[in-house]
């Protein structure tokens, strides 16, 4: 039986890392990914962990050997934040056209400049088009669980893609929190055995990685769109099967206290909890506010959150990136591009807070709903509002 | 010496293996001198390989899908990278070897990047994968410049070089510094093997390729490429202008073995250089004064490596004469021995 204990976060991702049985994990040190990276050396150090352990010299690097050691066959795992994430840019769009099944996680972290190694979303957010399914975190416990539920779907032979989990820096993974932590025999045949059908095999041989002509470039991006679309389903049954195991259910959209709300904040990640102290908060005061969460990023659910938001009036979306010169944050754009066809959409208002690890209050999302309403009849105050702004 | 190197076969002229791991109807250049190396590479090693390809003129001529010209499994993922992607196989092969989910992981990874790869842009990967000492052959292909993207300047270009962005001109004498040293810098991070290669000398390019593949830990080749296209000279003079620059001391072939220099091929009567440079429209713009100043630094560099493998052949010399001084010592004593035991047997 699992036990339930207090522990931090990122210790437990790497508990999680261990028992997904990884054959080669490859990073660079970067706060505040640290702690994971950290504590899977020690386990590979203890023989905790049959797996090898990669210091290499630049984040660059990191993604460059994992990519390396997946396509030839292993099952492959690193952590990254901020800066770290930026300089592997170029090559997280090549690691998903090369369908190769890796696990990221994303310790979130603003970035620079000015340099700041607090949370917020705007490392992650730069990373939008990289064709790998991400997922944010709200509490240690989801963070875990998404380990295996990464390590599950990467797996599956009809994804072969790559996926990132996302969890808050500092805000999540420095935070000691109670979490089940499974036994190793519990956990085992939840996650299939590491097999790709396609890798660098001397009995085989493939050419990996080739030139894109103009005739064909357009086909091989469409290839990853659909295969990361129709991850969505193998997401979602590994998210199914996990629920009816082991009892905790996940949703691409999480919503709380949404179904007759008129005003719904729309978050993602560790924030979300105290937003949800500002929805209880409506409530009692007899407002009709409600919690819209996205769990899945990549692929966009729009059905699902379409479904979730119908019945309100009034969107207040969350960014934690400052979208320099564009008319909002990127999950208020994304949310409005979703809405915008529909006959009768919910007006969407886009306020951006959190930045560089600035604290997030409660008070801050009642502001939010309050601002929102106001604005559904008054008009909004610019094209997006940015909550918290000292005058200087 | 290493005991990896102890029965090394060479390759026998007469029977050179048949198989092409790169096939030929590529798309590379008329004359190129880049692949004619590459090719042979491959060919030392077989069809038990793995390669890993940096971004590069060798990368595009031999993959535009849907063709490949690779009989061996064959990997790109950018340009800066290849020595980290390389290390990421070589960490995968013996670790699922170890955890018993493949048979084998003693197969060869052949790293192929460019000089602008390798000296410029893919110097950090490369550094970092040599010093966490990766089993792989690092294959240098040196054409002195970035020639796939249109001849424009590397820290591999040699002094005075005309290429699209060292032009000479009025206040310029084209690229004005000396190229990047880049075997020093491999021997600097005391990999077992560094070695200097042209297709020229093709048998020597084989087995130096052969010994790379025998070591354990990673080897550095450092491969002279002629290219025609971008030295401005006829297709046809690629592998003389190879067997030209040997002869004329601009690229001596060389070993470096546990960090100990081998000249390979001396040349004690060197060609002059400006045979050399006069064949190739990139030197045209030289006048005299210019072409003895590469001269002395031709000569310099020579001398260099000269008297490192010097050294070398003194502390052999020295060791293998102190041994035999040994030797004959053992054998007096023994001789002692036995005629004092004789001697009390006899009592």
């Amino acid at each position: 039986m699992s036990t339930r204990m207090p522990i931090e976060v990122s210790i437990a991702v790497s508990k999680a890392v261990q028992q997904a049985d990884v054959d080669v994990i490859a990073a660079y040190p970067i706060t505040p990914q640290t702690h994971i990276v950290e504590n899977l050396s020690g386990l590979v150090a203890n023989g905790e962990l049959e797996a090898a352990f990669i210091n290499v010299e630049s984040e660059h690097s990191a993604i460059s050997t994992v990519i390396g050691a997946a396509a030839a066959g292993a099952s492959t795992f690193t952590a990254t934040s901020s800066q770290g994430l930026a300089l592997m840019h170029e090559i997280l769009f090549i690691a998903s056209s090369l369908r190769l099944p890796i696990v990221m996680v994303v310790a979130n972290r603003a970035l620079s400049g000015p340099i700041s190694i607090w949370n917020d979303h705007s490392d992650i957010m730069a990373e939008r088009d990289i064709g790998w399914i991400q997922v944010f975190c709200e509490t240690g416990q989801e963070a875990y669980d998404a380990i295996f539920h990464a390590f599950r779907v990467v797996r599956d032979p009809t994804v072969q893609l790559p996926m990132i989990v996302n969890v808050d820096g500092f805000n999540l993974t420095h935070v000691i929190e109670p979490v089940f932590l499974f036994e190793p025999e519990e956990i085992k045949d939840y996650l299939p055995e590491h097999r790709q059908a396609l890798r660098l095999d001397i009995e085989h041989p493939i050419t990996m990685g080739p030139v894109g002509v103009p005739e064909v470039y357009t086909e091989a991006k469409k290839q990853v769109e659909e295969a990361l679309l129709n991850s969505k389903q193998v997401v979602m049954a590994a998210w199914q099967e996990f629920g009816q195991r082991f009892g905790r259910s996940y949703a691409p959209v999480e919503a709380y206290r949404a179904d007759d709300a008129e005003v719904l904040l729309v978050t993602m990640g560790v924030i979300s909890r105290t937003a949800m102290t500002a929805v209880d908060r409506f409530r009692e005061a007899g407002k009709a506010v409600g919690l819209v969460r996205f769990r899945l990023w990549r692929p966009f659910p729009r059905a699902e959150f379409q479904e979730a938001v119908r019945h309100a009036r009034i969107l207040a979306v969350i960014d934690r990136h400052i979208s320099l010169g564009a008319l909002s944050g990127p999950v208020c754009l994304e949310v409005r591009a979703a809405l915008f066809n529909l006959p009768d959409h919910p007006q969407v208002f886009g306020f951006v807070l959190g930045l560089g690890g600035r604290d997030v209050t409660v008070d801050d999302f009642c502001d939010i709903v309050e601002r929102a309403e106001r604005y559904a009849t008054a008009g909004p105050e610019g094209d997006y509002t940015l909550i918290g702004l000292r005058e200087v | 010496m290493q005991n990896a190197l102890k029965d090394f076969e060479k390759f026998d002229p007469q029977h050179l293996p048949l198989f092409e791991p790169l096939a030929q109807g590529h798309r590379a250049c008329q004359g190129c001198g880049e692949v004619l190396a590459l090719r042979l590479a491959a060919k030392a090693l077989g069809r038990e390989m793995i390669v890993v390809s940096a971004t590069g003129c060798m990368e595009i001529i031999s993959s535009a899908y849907p063709q490949t010209a690779w009989r061996v499994p064959w990997l790109h993922v950018a340009f800066e990278n290849s020595a980290a992607v390389a290390g990421g196989v070589d960490a995968a092969l013996h670790i699922m070897k170890e955890k018993g989910k493949i048979a084998r992981d003693d197969i060869p990874i052949l790293v192929v990047a460019g000089d602008g790869g390798t000296a410029d842009i893919g110097l950090q990967a490369l550094s970092g994968a040599l010093e966490r000492g990766h089993n792989f052959i690092y294959l240098c292909l040196d054409n002195e410049a970035y020639m796939n993207t249109g001849i424009q300047r590397s820290s591999s270009t040699p002094y005075g070089a005309m290429t699209t962005t060292s032009p000479p001109g009025k206040l310029s004498i084209g690229e004005n510094h000396f190229k990047k040293d880049l075997p020093a810098i491999a021997v600097a991070h005391k990999i077992p093997y560094v070695a200097t290669v042209s297709p020229a000398f093709y048998l020597d390019l084989m087995n130096k390729v052969r010994k790379a593949s025998l070591i354990k830990g990673p080897a550095y080749i450092h491969a002279f490429s002629p290219c025609p296209t971008g030295w401005r000279h006829a297709g046809r003079y690629a592998v003389k202008m190879a067997r030209l620059a040997v002869q004329t001391r601009v690229f001596p072939l060389y070993e470096v073995i546990d960090g100990k220099y081998i000249l390979n091929r001396k040349t004690p009567k060197p060609k002059p250089v400006a045979e050399y440079l006069k064949l190739q429209k990139r030197f045209a713009h030289l006048t005299d004064g210019d072409i003895e100043i590469i001269q002395e630094h031709v000569n310099k560099e020579y001398e260099r490596i000269l008297k490192l493998s010097e050294e070398v052949d003194l502390e052999t010399k020295f060791t293998s004469t102190f041994q035999q001084h040994i030797d004959r010592l053992k054998q007096q004593m023994d001789e002692a021995y036995q005629k004092m035991r004789e001697e009390i047997v006899h009592h």
